[in-house]
């Protein structure tokens, strides 16, 4: 019986296989594409990687609970993470969290009602020197506040978020960077800035320091 | 006055840093052209004199690692770029992929030319969709641009959220379609590798860092840097202070240089703890602002340069708060496979959650140190190990304000001072 998900595109499938010496190294990236077109890892997804990289279904599921940004379940289309490790938490990562569970009455991995935002809070993204981090599709919103962040999720609930501080012009949804993910190309590279202003402290001060 | 030294980030203030168009306007790519007329041993010898270590925490030398790749075995050999980016506090090679991808394929171009691969990986964690972008249009470019495929590949790898993934071997297996767990070493990586083939796996700053060598000698690099230190890096600035960034400082600056540069700890407020490089290097306080952050200075000092990730925490931060964030990090991240990692962070986390709590006595204190020596040095990699960090050097440290939060039964600290928004209307 063949195990073909007709919703997955099979040839973008063998696209993403044939990048690799060995193709079970694709298993990442097809778990990231099964994400970009089902919004989470169904089980269908899996058993169509199953076949395509001729393992059992079981070795599949093995290697995709083991990462947490699979999600075995129907995910907001705004998928929001509050950096809440060590420093974000401390500047403020713990206020927002509690501040947008209690805005958008879920719990840590959440979804509301409507299916447009859920929430997670997540370790360090490598944003540091812009404490307090927000995460929304795994796009950079920097310096939030309390205010800020619950601005980004009103804006996510009525389909018009704010753009990321450090990403394209516009927020995509979770599907779309998803597919990003699988290292499909979205032609978005081009937008958004190339530098935050605490990336470009240091030049900045080297060259006043040259000019003296 | 302490100097710092844009290389890597010279030119991050122009728009299009990230274009092949942008980069090629500064000489970019003509380092790999100089590098694949040299003889390959002649490389691994000029990054070898230059003294380049690796940035991604351990600092062992870049040159020396390519040379332990066999030649003439008639074998495959990859290179393999550790862009998972994770350690709490490091935020360096996410800017400067966002800024600057085409650096790291220029020197992922010379890197392969050196060991004698065709085919490189950039494994890169999930969770930064732009960035992923970025390299991967990068990569189109230069295919594009006859700069990739006539000999090396270049394939993009990305992540899905596994910590233990930065730890190589780990990221080895993650890469194969497994589990991210780490693997028993020896055999190292440049004998058994990805697929079992010999393998370099180096981080981003360490391979970009190459293009710069390459063009402008191996004298010219080590002029920058300490005895052992040789050469500049990034210096990430963050937490409580006025101006949090990325420094690019010759090796062996001083927190206390980096504050005075970057105009100090937030006002109004002193420093209380700081991390040299990232939650699994040992806390330091204000008596270390004067130790050179290279890798023999912090050592000796009792920690690690690791990656050079400057974490600073004022007075208005409980250590105990801290430390248990972090130590819920490493329980979190543990990927299970060797017990006392697994188990070990599972009991840190439960005393720390009652210490922080007030709940508990002294011997708590004791029986903490006493799991962390259990601990270290007993799991395939190093991510137990760094979980011990913070906890045995804040006993150290600040003993006194975990029995605070016993005599006092329960924290201190409001947590609102500590954070950035303090004194901010609702």
């Amino acid at each position: 019986m063949s195990s073909v998900d007709p919703t997955l595109n099979q040839e973008v499938m063998n696209s993403i296989v044939a990048r690799y010496p060995r193709k079970r190294s694709a298993i990442m990236p097809l778990l990231h594409y099964v994400q970009s077109v089902a919004g989470y890892v169904t089980n269908s997804g899996i058993e169509n990687i199953a076949e395509m990289l001729e393992i059992a279904t079981a070795e599949v599921s093995a290697v995709a609970t083991f990462y947490t940004q699979y999600k075995f379940n129907p995910i907001g289309e705004y998928h929001v993470g509050v950096c809440t490790n060590t420093l974000c938490a401390v500047m403020g990562g713990d206020a927002i969290f509690s501040a947008l569970k209690e805005h958008l009455g879920i719990e840590n991995d959440g979804v509301t009602a409507d299916g447009k935002v859920s929430l997670e809070h997540i370790e360090c993204n490598a944003a540091c020197d812009y404490a307090p981090v927000v995460m929304a599709n795994w796009e950079f919103y920097d310096n939030q506040t309390v205010e800020s962040a619950k601005s980004l999720v009103d804006g996510a609930r009525a389909g018009n978020p704010p753009a990321p501080t450090r990403g394209p012009n516009r927020l995509v949804t979770y599907k779309e960077a998803s597919a990003v993910l699988a290292g499909l190309n979205d032609g978005l590279a081009g937008e958004g800035v190339q530098a935050g202003s605490a990336t470009l402290l240091g030049l900045n001060l080297a060259r006043k320091m040259e000019g003296k | 006055m302490a100097t710092l030294t844009p290389i890597l980030s010279a030119h991050w203030d122009e728009k299009d840093s990230f274009t092949l168009e942008g980069y090629k306007r500064h000489g970019g790519y003509k380092a790999a052209e100089k590098a694949l007329a040299m003889d390959p041993d002649a490389v691994i010898q000029m990054i070898k004199d230059s003294g380049l270590r690796g940035r991604g925490g351990a600092g062992f030398p870049t040159g020396m690692k390519w040379g332990f790749i066999p030649q003439g075995d008639n074998k495959d050999h990859y290179l393999v770029v550790n862009a998972d980016e994770s350690e709490p506090g490091t935020c360096k090679d996410t800017p400067l992929l966002m800024a600057n991808p085409h650096v790291l394929i220029e020197g992922c171009i010379i890197a392969c030319h050196a060991i004698r691969a065709k085919q490189a990986f950039i494994y890169i964690r999930g969770e930064v969709t732009h960035v992923v972008r970025r390299v991967n249009q990068a990569i189109t470019d230069a295919y594009a641009a006859g700069l990739l495929g006539k000999g090396v590949d270049v394939v993009l790898h990305i992540g899905a959220g596994a910590y233990i993934c930065g730890e190589e071997t780990a990221l080895l297996d993650s890469l194969e379609g497994f589990r991210g767990q780490p693997r028993l070493r020896p055999p190292f990586p440049a004998i058994a590798g990805l697929y079992a083939k010999p393998t370099v796996v180096n981080n981003v700053e360490s391979i970009a860092s190459v293009p710069a060598i390459i063009a402008n000698g191996a004298e010219w690099y080590q002029s920058m840097g300490t005895e052992k230190s040789k050469g500049a890096t990034l210096y990430s600035l963050s937490g409580h202070v006025n101006n949090p960034g990325q420094f690019e400082a010759p090796l062996g600056i001083t927190l206390r240089e980096i504050l005075e540069i970057a105009g100090g700890v937030r006002t109004g407020h002193k420093l209380k703890f700081w991390t040299p490089g990232g939650s699994s290097t040992p806390l330091f306080t204000d008596a270390h602002l004067d130790i050179p952050l290279d890798y023999e200075g912090v050592s000796a000092a009792g920690s690690m340069l690791g990656t050079k990730a400057l974490q600073i925490f004022d007075e208005t931060t409980c250590v105990v708060r801290a430390v248990l964030r972090w130590t819920e990090f490493y329980k979190h991240e543990s990927c299970g496979k060797c017990t006392p990692c697994r188990e070990g962070t599972w009991w840190l986390v439960q005393i720390l959650r009652d210490l922080e709590a007030g709940v508990g006595t002294e011997a708590d204190l004791e029986k903490l140190l006493d799991l962390c020596d259990n601990i270290m040095g007993r799991s395939f990699c190093a991510l137990g190990d760094g979980a011990t960090s913070p906890i045995t050097s804040s006993i150290k440290y600040f003993r006194d304000e975990y029995i605070a939060h016993l005599t006092q039964g329960g924290c201190p600290f409001d947590p609102v001072q500590s954070t950035l928004f303090v004194g901010a209307s609702k």
